[in-house]
């Protein structure tokens, strides 16, 4: 009753092969960790209220351009 | 709940999955590492609703990938200069033939909608669950489902155009050079 058209084994190679260079392209960056603007913003923020303060500046800026 | 060094940590321990995932997204370096910092601000200004030991990376991806929705929407025609941006944020040039092949991967990725892109990624490269990533996109697992398997196939048809028969890692680059684009 079911029809289940079948994967065959080169579909599956596909998509090995799909998920690999997914992962190459994602994997390539994750390798080169924390740049040091984010290092060094994270730790400057002392809490909520700074993070507002400049994501409020920056909004500020965005709306000129 | 209170930003604690603890909770510092944590986040900067998901920059560099979140920098992949901008990336990924967007194509373009720069944009995607301004669309990290506003997420980490963003995250730390709202941190006091954040649930403590709920999932952490969720929560920062959900963030970006709202700010990433809306800053789309906004800049949408300038989306198309991706090509060849993506390379120049890679530390590590790959050798010619492997480049030409993450080049044209990267281009099928691009002509995926965004639905189905975002999705497949979460899930297929950022590791997350059906669950997870149906929570971060904020629709139902069976719709991240379906839009994880039309990608899939999108994909496919798009680098093995040739299909079955003429399957091979020589075809699979010179289907994509002769290409349909």
């Amino acid at each position: 009753m079911k029809e289940v058209k079948k994967q065959g084994g080169l579909n599956a190679e596909i998509q090995s092969r799909i998920g690999h260079q997914l992962r190459a392209m994602y994997d390539d960056v994750v390798r080169q960790g924390v740049p040091d603007r984010f290092a060094e913003l994270i730790k400057k923020l002392d809490g909520p209220e700074a993070a507002a303060q400049v994501v409020g500046d920056t909004d500020k800026n965005n709306g000129g351009d | 709940m209170p930003l604690t060094n603890q909770l510092r940590d944590d986040i900067l321990a998901s920059v560099p999955s979140l920098r992949a995932f901008a990336i990924s997204l967007s194509g373009n370096g720069d944009r995607a590492d301004d669309l990290v910092q506003e997420t980490l601000l963003r995250a730390i200004a709202n941190i006091d609703s954040f649930q403590p030991g709920s999932n952490l990376p969720a929560w920062l991806f959900t963030i970006l990938r709202n700010l990433f929705r809306s800053d789309y929407r906004k800049r949408r025609r300038e989306v198309e200069d991706a090509e060849g941006n993506y390379a120049k944020t890679l530390k590590t040039q790959p050798a010619q033939n492997a480049h030409l092949e993450f080049e044209e991967f990267r281009l099928a990725l691009d002509k995926l909608p965004q639905d189905q892109r975002e999705a497949l990624i979460l899930v297929g490269a950022s590791g997350f669950s059906y669950e997870d990533a149906a929570a971060i996109c904020g629709c139902a697992v069976g719709t991240i489902k379906s839009r994880v398997n039309r990608a899939r196939s999108k994909l496919s048809a798009l680098l093995y155009v040739d299909g079955a028969d003429d399957f091979g890692p020589d075809n699979t680059v010179r289907a994509v050079i002769g290409g349909n684009s």
